[in-house]
């Protein structure tokens, strides 16, 4: 059946003018511009985020360098840590949902568009509010800026007393802000995924990315609310002379550490079971094969996000908890290693016995599995307490969760992009530029981060602007430092791929990978309606099933 | 471009450092970090063989599966699972992870719940935003920044019980080559505990980020002989010296703000939010280790402490000159 | 290209879906007992520390009536919904209207009980942690209250306006769990504040 262009002679059509073009966009409630809308804004906060990590690196380029004063320094690792995981992958990651699941689900739309708008307004703005802290932040007293306080903004280091102005009131707000975006985002994939199916698609055909979007959703409502709550008591702390963390009242510092990770650790699952969603499409199709073990990978995805829920209290080793508390914590951490590595050998089950094309996408989830693998195992290293008593607040961590982040969710990013810009955009990315960009990026990413973790183990602690020579950090911090600049180089030459090709890349046609999910039965790019009939499933790949219709999956479920 | 070659080019130090030994976590020379060496070498290895069968099966995936012009027009067999496999690979890991609990709780309780003997010294550590105040309670001393220690024979064991607390913000105790780090925390007291089995000096600094300064808020561990620690300690338990010479300069001193934060004990200086001056002069940096004790530095200090320590919490005391050199030479005084 | 996929399947004989508002309002409360959790929490852990100031002994008198009022309006509610799905619109602006105001007696109360605190016994949300624990989490319920009784009132005038009727009982009954839920919040509240607290 054709989706192509009809061609009617003769008919003159008139360019829309672009303030037209703007107005819907800006106005759209359709789940398809607005994923895009999220996926573009993070690419803007991803530059952002990353000058304010390239600004930390050439400062920490050598022993007493002064590129930037300490307060500045502070700010920019502040401010690097909440951009990128506040404005650069929470979003990036709504967008490819918003985008995908009505699509993959055989829905027209998520199931409340105007909701749905909303809530991106409402990050949106939040991003622009912490910005506007560089500016604004120096309030009546004329002291801060954008927040110092750490993106954890620890307590008593957030109060009033440690914290004067208003560039720790710019952090809470605007966090209060996109949280609600993204608790509004969280009901809407929840409601649209168990409301809005196709006929036939029961929960049990569902694509693996609608199954994690699910649980990811489900985590967002139990995970961020914590947050909220430790913001709301902050804000009436500072402004209202609560005590809830004020230590001189007989308030608790701890406290604010227990409530902070219990939305800390749980969020970077959040942002990880996405990037599992984004392997398990792209890893079957490059494989040819469909996903080995879909029911466990199910399961296996929910048991993390539950135990995620028990382990908050290994970001707090070293914070003096009696040893009961702290050999409860290295057990469900260590317990939560056992559904992730099962999921890495059901991926590789997968490969196992298939044709494995090495397309873009494909090397950017080799590189995944290969990094998340590392990331796994030096998180299981500091799952063993007293070897965290040493490995914890030093780069060795900074390491650790810059490969699950960079090494890991951006890489499995890298390829979700250059799987479903076609379906965005009707356009292929350059194989060529992207296979620079994937190069380019491993070696400036192993450069900088495996080396990383050297510096950690020879004792240097993070969040420092300037370090002392004779501790043997100075080389090994400058090769970090040079890794950086090449993954700049890599990432500057992804955007260029981005912009090139949509207007000079291969038409892409509907289905150019030849995959067997809902969205690659619809145009590229959809029309705004989606499906012209709904379809009906009957298996968990139902365009396998109308291209072998000899050999169809329904006949093995 | 002389921008950019300031920035890439190590400028000279401003303090000159003694060669230490690096500080890594796999050189311990005391029982906390020797435990949690033997800990790490049990994981690293376990974890070591993890990443080599799962990375070969990788490998082998990758080289062997591949699609070649011969097989690429054909989908290979569509397999959805194998129980007896993801059993395998679900009951291999619970038992990994239920060795690595076990090898880990016994440390946790080896070293958190270890009790303290007889012999042991005592020291209460208060951090300070960007300083380390100690205090030994039994011998009635107070100093800061630079922590003096028994060397602790383990025969007869002498180790070091440090409380922990802090004044302000959070900050964390880290030399690790002593033990792992322990945090101070406002409003909940921490304990920890060293016995280095060597004398020498160790270096560390604060662990956990406290605000402006905290980068340069660095320990300096120094282990003495038994007979060395003893005179210290007679040291340390002195009066303040009086030198006539330095009369003026510590007139001064007793007539600014400077009492209001710092103690010389027994004058009427008795100021407890910045470091005990009394013994000034027997450490060997200044500032928590921002620079060498040496006249010019102690001056500057006391001038603009923001030259060596940009947003720390001591103000400049806006002396002339005159009354600076003299505050200076009193200050030198304080041996 | 769909025809094509039917020809392959069979269609489902009933495919029915859970109603998105009732999903969506499910999410909500979850998030949100999420949010209270923490509060309690804080509640809990703080009882017994406070350096200074009045303790919940000395100045709590637990506020029975009102809390009655506030949990038959659950009821009220209940059977205002009841009544429009069987279209008995008269019934149901009367019970409606009564959950209004039971809810508007029960915020009358937090406030009476406030006024007193602050007045006669100099709690105030800074005092203490008391004050600020007790303050912060009967506030943010008492909030949720309001947020619901604007709602509610909203419906009301439409309702009056005529324009509710069994048809809209979905929606209606949407509001009525969010309403079920800030009753609930209360009975927790109200046992950790009031008779665990103490």
């Amino acid at each position: 059946m054709s989706s192509d262009a009809i061609t009617i002679q003769g008919l003159q059509v008139q360019e829309k003018p672009w303030v037209d073009t703007l107005h819907e966009w800006v106005t759209t409630v359709d789940h398809k511009r607005l994923g895009i809308l999220y996926i573009v804004y993070a690419l803007v906060f991803l530059l952002l985020g990353g000058i304010e990590a390239l600004i930390i690196r050439i400062q920490l380029m050598h022993s007493h360098n002064n590129f930037v004063s300490p307060q500045v320094f502070n700010r920019m690792f502040t401010m690097h840590g909440t951009t990128m995981i506040f404005f650069v992958v929470m979003p990036v990651l709504f967008g490819f949902a918003n985008y995908l699941v009505p699509l993959m689900i055989g829905a027209r739309d998520m199931a409340f568009p105007r909701l749905n708008a909303f809530s991106f307004w409402l990050s949106a703005f939040g991003g622009i509010l912490l910005y506007f802290s560089f500016l604004g932040g120096s309030g009546l007293y004329g002291a801060g800026n954008a927040p110092d306080v750490g993106w954890w903004a620890y307590a008593p280091l957030g109060a009033r007393a440690f914290s004067p102005g208003h560039s720790s009131d710019y952090w809470t707000l605007a966090l209060l802000v996109s949280g609600f975006g993204s608790i509004g985002t969280a009901i809407n994939i929840i409601a649209t995924i168990l409301c809005l199916r196709c006929p036939g698609m029961k929960l049990s055909r569902m694509p693996l990315l609608a199954w994690l979007n699910l649980v990811m959703a489900g985590m967002v409502l139990i995970t961020i609310t914590p947050l909220s709550a430790a913001q709301i008591m902050l804000l009436i702390d500072r402004y209202l002379g609560g005590h809830f963390f004020d230590t001189q009242a007989g308030g608790s510092a701890v406290l604010w550490m227990h409530f902070f990770w219990i939305f800390g650790h749980p969020e970077v699952y959040i942002l990880m079971i996405p990037a599992f969603a984004f392997l398990s499409e792209i890893i079957p199709v490059f494989s040819r094969k469909p996903i080995f073990g879909y029911p466990v990978m199910v399961a296996a995805t929910v048991s993390i996000g539950l135990v995620s829920t028990s382990v908050w209290a290994h970001h707090m080793f070293t914070v003096g908890m009696n040893s009961y508390a702290n050999s409860f914590f290295a057990i469900t951490t260590m317990a939560i290693g056992v559904p992730t590595g099962i999921k890495i050998f059901n991926w590789i089950g997968t490969m196992w016995g298939g044709r494995i094309q090495f397309k873009v996408p494909m090397l950017f989830c080799i590189g995944f599995l290969f990094q998340f693998l590392i990331a796994g195992l030096t998180g299981i290293m500091q799952a063993a307490v007293p070897f965290d008593w040493q490995l914890s607040l030093s780069y060795f961590v900074v390491a650790h969760f810059h490969y699950m982040i960079v090494g890991a969710i951006l890489f499995a990013l890298f390829g979700a992009f250059y799987y479903w810009y076609p379906k965005m955009t009707g356009r292929m990315l350059s194989e060529r530029l992207g296979k620079w960009h994937f190069w380019f990026f491993l070696i400036g990413f192993h450069l900088t981060f495996d080396v990383m973790h050297v510096p950690g183990l020879l004792g240097m602690p993070r969040r420092i602007y300037t370090y002392e020579p004779g501790r043997g950090w100075d080389t090994l911090n400058l090769i970090v430092s040079i890794g950086a600049f090449i993954q700049a180089i890599a990432v500057l030459v992804f955007v260029w791929n981005l912009i090139s090709s949509y207007f000079k890349g291969a038409k892409a046609g509907n289905d150019p990978w030849d995959a067997w999910t809902l969205e690659w039965s619809t145009s590229s790019p959809p029309p705004a309606y989606n499906f012209a009939t709904v379809p009906i499933v009957a298996s968990r790949r139902p365009l396998w099933d109308l291209k072998h219709p000899e050999d169809p999956d329904s006949q093995y479920e | 471009m002389f921008a950019l070659s300031s920035v890439l080019l190590p400028p000279r130090a401003l303090a000159e450092h003694t060669h230490a030994p690096l500080t890594s976590i796999f050189s311990p020379e005391s029982t906390p970090a020797k435990s949690i060496l033997d800990l790490s070498t049990f994981v690293l290895v376990i974890t070591g063989i993890i990443f080599v069968v799962v990375v070969t099966l990788l490998g082998y995936s990758i080289l062997k599966f591949r699609a070649t012009s011969v097989n690429a027009d054909r989908e290979p067999a569509q397999v959805y699972g194998s129980n007896q496999i993801e059993l395998a690979w679900t009951i291999i890991p619970v038992l990994i992870v239920v060795v690595l609990f076990l090898a880990t709780a016994r440390v946790i309780h080896a070293i958190q719940d270890a009790p303290e003997p007889a012999g042991a010294v005592e020291v209460t550590a208060i951090g300070h935003q960007y300083w380390w105040e100690f205090r030994y309670p039994k011998l009635g001393i107070v100093t800061a920044n630079e922590l003096h220690i028994p060397v602790s024979d383990p025969s007869n064991p002498t180790p070091t019980f440090l409380r922990l607390l802090s004044a302000d913000t959070d900050h964390s105790f880290w030399i690790p080559e002593l033990a792992g780090k322990t945090d101070l925390v406002p409003n909940h007291p921490n304990r920890m505990w060293i016995d280095p089995h060597r004398t020498g000096i160790f270096l560390g600094q604060c662990a956990q980020y406290c605000g402006t300064q905290h980068a340069k808020m660095l320990l300096r561990v120094s282990v003495d002989s038994p007979q060395d620690f003893a005179a210290w300690v007679r040291g340390q338990q002195q009066a303040a010296v009086q030198d006539s010479s330095a009369m003026a300069g510590r007139q001064i001193f007793e007539h600014t703000a400077c009492i209001n934060c710092h103690t010389v004990s027994p004058t009427p200086a008795d100021g407890r939010f910045g470091p005990d001056l009394t013994h000034l002069m027997s450490r060997t940096t200044i500032a928590a280790g921002a620079a060498e004790n040496t006249p010019e530095n102690l001056r500057l200090w006391i001038q603009n402490p923001d030259a060596i320590k940009p947003g720390s919490l001591m103000p400049a005391m806006k002396l002339s000159d005159a009354d600076l050199d003299a505050v200076a030479i009193y200050m030198e005084t304080l041996r | 290209m769909s025809a094509a996929a039917i020809s392959v399947v069979e269609i489902p004989k009933a495919w029915s879906l859970p109603y998105r508002g009732k999903v969506a309002m499910a999410c909500l409360i979850i998030a949100e007992s999420a949010i209270f959790t923490i509060f309690v929490v804080a509640y809990l852990f703080y009882l017994g520390k406070s350096l200074t100031g009045p303790t919940p002994r000395e100045v709590l008198e637990t506020p029975i009536f009102f809390t009655i009022c506030l949990l038959s309006s659950s009821i009220t509610v209940h059977f205002a919904g009841k009544s429009l799905e069987r279209n008995n619109r008269p019934a149901f602006l009367a019970l409606w209207s009564l959950t209004i105001i039971l809810g508007g007696l029960f915020l009358f109360g937090t406030g009476q009980e406030w006024y007193r605190l602050i007045y006669e016994h100099g709690l105030t949300i800074s005092t203490n942690l008391f004050g600020t624990t007790y303050y912060s989490l009967v506030g943010l319920h008492a909030f949720h209250v309001s947020a619901g009784l604007i709602m509610l009132t909203i419906v009301l005038i439409f309702g009056l306006a005529g324009r509710v009727d069994k048809d809209q009982f979905r929606r209606i009954d949407v509001l009525a769990l969010y309403w079920h839920f800030v009753d609930a919040v209360w009975v927790v509240v109200f046992t950790v504040v009031y008779i665990v607290g103490r």
